[in-house]
């Protein structure tokens, strides 16, 4: 009697097991967060308002840009997909980050290009305005020193023996 | 002392040649240095020069305002939401009225219900074309626009904002009509303050 119960009760463990799973398998997945979709959201920039990061801006056209990103969130898009597909809508100019292609590479040589090129210049520059001042402090006669010129040395140690 | 002499001499003229051998590099170097340096002048004046340029043309491509009446309108395709193509080549011969429009822009609803009028007047007739320009909007919010407006006549988004950087526009809404040869003949920005202003300028263009 108690094995025929036990029996039952699994049995019916089972059945239910059987008719939820589904049911929470097929259950859509939560809605993202604020912060999920603002951390996307802040490597874009809506072309109404220029120059104001979408997560901040608060005009209605980027209230609805966020739920966009809201909505292909939840549907499972991964982050790279979701800037592609505004990048391919809007145009390249919605991302904080231009694509690294044609003039866009200008973007990314320029800025250390010409940090190089200053560096050089002022390299330049200091080089050039160290050489006057040894020259004016350095105003006693050079003392030649050991090897710095033979023929004066040996000339020297030569009158000085025939002296 | 003679010797003396002589050595002095000797050496003299030893390190006289010297100097003049040393001199004749340095001076050969401070050629090389000086003609690199003009080099490197002129590469980066150059570099400068090529960024300025770029950034002129960006500014006055801004600044340059919409396409001006009277020019001819730029071509472009228009893939409306129901996934049909539409080139403005294919108009030709036709008044061609273009709309630019969002539903996040308040004075576009403004205009919604005149244009559609005008375009039930005009559809039978088959001489004028309406196309709408959904700028910057969402699949989700222009479709409730249109079915708000209860909008027939075809429309598309404009993708990557490419009809609207070739038209120079400056906002929504904005409209443009051409001509059956494609020349822009009115630019109306903001919204159409009534049925007749819109009628009036495509009547003008369809009197034979």
């Amino acid at each position: 009697m108690k094995l025929k119960t036990t029996l039952i009760f699994l049995l019916t463990v089972c059945g239910l097991l059987f008719v939820v799973s589904p049911a929470l398998a097929e259950e859509p997945s939560p809605t993202p967060s604020d912060d999920e979709v603002n951390a996307i959201a802040a490597n874009m920039y809506c072309p109404v308002c220029e120059n104001i990061p979408l997560d901040v801006c608060p005009t209605a056209a980027c209230a609805q840009w966020r739920e966009e990103i809201r909505d292909k969130l939840s549907q499972g898009w991964s982050e790279q997909e979701i800037y592609d597909y505004f990048a391919l809508k809007y145009g390249d100019r919605v991302l904080a980050e231009p694509p690294r292609q044609g003039f866009n590479w200008l973007a990314y040589i320029v800025p250390p290009l010409a940090f190089i090129i200053g560096a050089y210049f002022l390299y330049r520059g200091f080089k050039t305005w160290r050489r006057p001042v040894e020259e004016l402090v350095d105003e006693s006669p050079a003392k030649p020193t050991e090897g710095q010129d033979e023929y004066l040395s040996q000339l020297e140690k030569e009158v000085e023996r025939r002296k | 002392m003679n010797i003396s002499r002589n050595w002095k001499r000797k050496s003299s003229a030893a390190s006289e040649n010297k100097v003049s051998g040393r001199m004749t590099e340095e001076k050969e170097t401070n050629e090389q240095k000086s003609g690199q340096s003009i080099l490197v002048q002129i590469l980066v004046w150059g570099a400068v020069l090529f960024l300025l340029g770029i950034v002129a043309i960006q500014l006055s491509k801004t600044q340059e305002g919409t396409v001006q009446i009277g020019d001819k309108a730029p071509d472009f395709v228009l893939t409306t939401f129901e996934g049909d193509d539409i080139a403005s080549t294919d108009l030709t011969g036709k008044v061609v009225l273009i709309n630019f429009w969002a539903s996040w822009c308040k004075p576009c609803e403004v205009e919604a219900a005149d244009l559609q009028t005008a375009w039930e007047m005009y559809e039978p007739s088959g001489d004028v074309v309406f196309l709408g320009i959904a700028h910057l909007d969402t699949d989700k919010e222009a479709a409730a626009y249109i079915e708000r407006f209860k909008i027939t006549y075809p429309n598309g988004h404009d993708l990557g904002t490419r009809i609207s950087q070739d038209f120079r526009t400056t906002g929504v809404p904005e409209t443009y009509i051409i001509d059956q040869n494609r020349i822009l003949t009115k630019v109306k920005i903001g919204p159409f303050a009534s049925l007749s202003e819109i009628t009036s300028a495509i009547d003008s263009l369809l009197e034979p």
